[in-house]
């Protein structure tokens, strides 16, 4: 979708998700906590489909860079009185980037299993981290008390979530516009072109592994925003929010969803939980089953995930009613 | 040591076959759970148990791989990274459908049981024998991969599968066959090991790191590297959690960084 | 004396025991027409890949320009000019034609990190990677994905990428490969077409194409260039005949 001869405009129905969650917003006004936090995971779910999706870079890890940034904004706002959400999210992109950019400056030489391992092993020095310095952190009992201060002053973060849905939903948007914006530029097309073919990028001049290393820390910085979101969400961390199981849910989110295509970001984590709101607390065992099956599924039959699925739909119908207009003629 | 066993099984699969196999501990759990079934259940005696948790996580594999494996050999390394996810997310649920949230209980028998003397201090004897146990199947393993004819036409099918095919191999059964081994080899380190890492349904999901680790620095394709990186794991491992426990696998973690970024191959990796 | 557009000094590189490049001197004037000829296994993918750079020589040192570019990394060489074509096609192939030619063009214009104003508004770029494919004749597939185009045609987008890189050296390895014969003469006009101040250096087995194409021609056999000359001058050569003729009367 990206690329010189694709149409950077907005389609029509690239505006369904936007009116899907006002009329959630105005609709399902019981559900608002549970849609702000899938709000935060389709964010989260962008970040990563930009690196795996365009970029082509297979990770274990991500959760480093959502679950430094949940916690940088706790602690910030447990711990120092810096209440002002604004500036928690600041903190907590800049602590994410820098994170990003170190270890990817280190790790991205690498590929494959290796590079897979170094991913999941960062993710997992930062649990460690997180679960021993419990001072800070408060450690496997997580964090609690997380002060968050009403956003500009006016809007405080309510008990059903009406404030939080809302905050989320703007913080998804204006990612959602600057990943779509980046996707459609050179640097998005570069990507595409590293993931097809990386020995020819590098044959027309292109310093693959800068550029990596590059998009690999504007993703981090995204994860880490969407973190923290979550933190003032919840106003609570846990130690859930990193190692390889919150990496592994994500990914399963946006295979779900359809990787590479920008919109399966929405559609897995909405999927995904919702379901999980639903089966995973009366039936945990069929839970995991149904997502298991579902993976081996989708990576058998449906590489594209649900989105590609209505691709393919819509492109047999499109056909068969073309071809019954031709035979009407 | 039991690392080793259940690592070098994944060192097969992943290594000489260039599949990304996170399900390997699945094998693993399998083995363990049909060790603890056939010996509670059906009464049979441990070695006879252990045998029969060889064959069947084998046999059992060989059917995955025919309807499942097979068709992501060419597949990218995300495909088989996901669908093994899938598998141990199946496999898990079933696991607590059948045997509940409790490990799988495994009677040791009096022989094995207590303590040995050697060199005037006092080991289990469990330990000391599995610690023979493996010496032996290093050995046959050496031997099978490096001198005898399955050895050979394995690492040339891997080395260049089409030319390995003209050349007469069946590549197909010989993937099978390799693929049979390595699980089976799962299972047995999962059998042998329950007493030590208990066997229950999040098996596969919490040791998957640690067999990674194995594998990955000791380096693909090869026998002496998940041996090595199992003992050096292993040591390190305990020597951090008795030493410095404040940072328990703190260290483990960095350590692995460390090797995989001086060595990206592993420490014996021999594909470029 | 004029600098040479491309030059190796005593380049020599061996696997083991094998040595594939033995010492060689090899030089490409400036807007050179030079091919480089040889029988199977005389080293020539082996030293294409040391001057762009895919593997390092053992010693010896290569120049572009004057400037001593071995230790220079891969991509780097293509940003001081050094453009190449692939033997077997190498084309991101789910894109189009246009996309595979502008991804170049963008690189050399140092526009591909941008990440604000859509690719598709650059039109400097598009205008570019548009012209270049019609000077080759594939301006009716430009919005065509590569992998649905005809292999004769995927060659011609190879040469195209190289050519939006505008480079001063072109390596061209085996542009006529695994093309129908009825389809060589295009590729042969479309060399033949290339800007003049190009010095391009072809491998190349056709020995049609190159007798047509190039003004000087090198032989390598066993990693050692056996001898370099006009094209008559190599026709005329008995130990170039014995080796060719031997190859033949082997096969």
């Amino acid at each position: 979708m990206s690329g010189y001869t694709s149409d950077p405009r907005i389609r029509p129905q690239e505006l369904l998700p936007w009116i899907i969650a006002i009329a959630a917003f105005f609709l399902l006004p019981e559900y608002l906590s549970l849609g702000a936090r899938v709000l935060v995971y389709i964010l989260f779910a962008l970040s990563l489909d930009l690196i795996l999706g365009y970029a082509g870079i297979i990770t274990l890890g991500h959760s480093a860079f959502f679950g430094l940034g949940a916690y940088t904004a706790g602690i910030l706002g447990a711990k120092y009185g810096v209440t002002d959400p604004f500036l928690q999210l600041l903190a907590a992109a800049l602590a994410a980037a820098l994170l990003g950019i170190s270890t990817g400056a280190v790790i991205l030489r690498t590929k494959a299993l290796t590079l897979l391992m170094l991913t999941l092993a960062i993710t997992s020095i930062v649990l460690e981290i997180a679960n021993k310095a419990s001072s800070l952190t408060g450690g496997a009992d997580g964090l609690s008390g997380v002060q968050v201060a009403p956003i500009l002053g006016l809007f405080k973060f309510d008990l059903f979530g009406r404030t939080a849905f809302i905050y989320c939903l703007v913080a998804l948007f204006l990612g959602w516009l600057l990943i779509r914006r980046l996707l459609y530029s050179p640097f998005g097309a570069m990507l595409t072109g590293i993931r097809e073919n990386t020995a020819r990028m590098h044959a027309v001049g292109a310093p693959v592994y800068w550029r990596l290393v590059l998009v690999y820390t504007l993703s981090a910085t995204m994860a880490g925003v969407a973190g923290a979101l979550l933190t003032q969400v919840n106003q609570f961390v846990g130690l859930n929010v990193l190692g390889l199981e919150p990496s592994g849910d994500l990914l399963v989110m946006l295979i779900l969803g359809g990787v590479g295509r920008l919109y399966g970001a929405f559609v897995g984590p909405v999927v995904y939980l919702i379901a999980q709101d639903y089966l995973a607390k009366q039936y945990p065992e069929y839970w995991y089953f149904g997502i298991g099956v579902l993976l081996v599924v989708v990576v058998l039959f449906a590489r594209g995930g649900i989105l590609g699925l209505v691709d393919q739909w819509w492109q047999a119908l499109s056909r068969r009613s073309s071809s019954a207009r031709a035979s009407a003629r | 040591m039991i690392l080793y066993v259940i690592s070098v099984g994944l060192s097969v699969t992943m290594g000489l076959m260039g599949f990304i196999n996170l399900a390997h501990g699945v094998f693993a759990m399998a083995g363990g759970f049909i060790l603890s079934t056939a010996m509670a259940r059906f009464g049979l005696p441990f070695p006879l148990a252990v045998l029969v948790a060889f064959v069947v996580v084998s046999a059992g594999s060989i059917v995955l791989e025919r309807l499942l494996y097979s068709r992501l050999y060419a597949a990218g390394e995300l495909a088989q990274v996901l669908f093994s996810i899938g598998l141990i997310l199946i496999s898990m649920a079933l696991a607590r459908l059948v045997y509940g949230n409790l490990a799988a209980p495994v009677f040791l028998p009096d022989y094995l049981r207590g303590q040995v003397h050697i060199l005037g201090r006092d080991f289990p004897t469990y330990r000391v024998f599995l610690i023979m146990f493996s010496a032996l199947l290093i050995a046959a393993l050496w031997f099978g991969v490096e001198r005898t004819r399955w050895g050979a036409m394995v690492r040339a099918a891997v080395d260049n599968r089409a030319m390995a095919q003209s050349v007469g191999i069946n590549t197909r059964q010989l993937f099978m066959a390799t693929f049979a081994l390595g699980s089976g080899l799962a299972g047995l380190g999962g059998a042998l090991g329950a007493d030590i890492l208990p066997v229950q349904w999040s098996y596969p999901f919490e040791h998957l790191v640690y067999f990674l680790i194995v594998v990955a620095v000791g380096g693909l394709g090869s026998l002496r590297g998940p041996f090595v990186a199992a003992l050096l794991i292993g040591v390190a491992d305990t020597a951090c959690k008795y030493w410095i426990p404040e940072f328990g696998a703190f260290l483990i973690y960095v350590a692995t960084m460390a090797i995989l970024l001086w060595r990206p191959m592993g420490l014996f990796g021999v594909r470029a | 004396m004029v600098a040479s557009a491309l030059e190796t000094q005593q380049l020599c590189k061996s696997f083991g025991a094998l040595t594939v490049a033995d010492h060689i001197d090899f030089r490409l004037a400036p807007g050179a027409r030079h091919a480089l000829i040889g029988p199977n296994g005389a080293g020539k993918t082996t030293f294409v890949n040391m001057l762009t750079g895919a593997i390092a020589p053992s010693s010896g040192r290569i120049l572009l320009g004057g400037e001593d570019i071995t230790k220079v990394n891969q991509a780097a060489r293509v940003r001081r000019g050094l453009g190449r074509t692939f033997q077997i096609t190498s084309l991101f192939r789910k894109l189009p034609v246009l996309d595979n030619v502008a991804l170049g063009i963008a690189e050399r214009d140092g526009v591909a990190p941008r990440m604000w104003k859509p690719a598709s508004k650059h039109k400097e770029i598009i205008d570019e990677a548009a012209h270049l494919l019609a000077t080759l004749g594939l301006s009716a597939d430009a919005r065509t994905p590569v992998q649905d185009l005809p292999y004769g045609r995927q060659r011609l987008v190879e040469i195209a990428i190289a050519l939006g890189l505008k480079p001063g050296v072109l390596l061209l390895d085996e542009p006529a490969a695994g093309v129908p014969s009825q389809d060589s003469g295009h590729v042969l006009d479309v060399l033949a077409g290339l800007p003049p101040d190009i010095a391009i250096l072809i491998i190349e087995h056709d020995m049609d194409l190159v007798f047509r194409f190039a003004s000087r021609i090198t032989v390598l056999v066993q990693g050692q260039v056996l001898v370099e000359g006009a094209p008559q001058e190599i026709a005329a050569d008995r130990r170039v005949r014995d080796v060719y003729l031997g190859e033949a009367t082997h096969a």
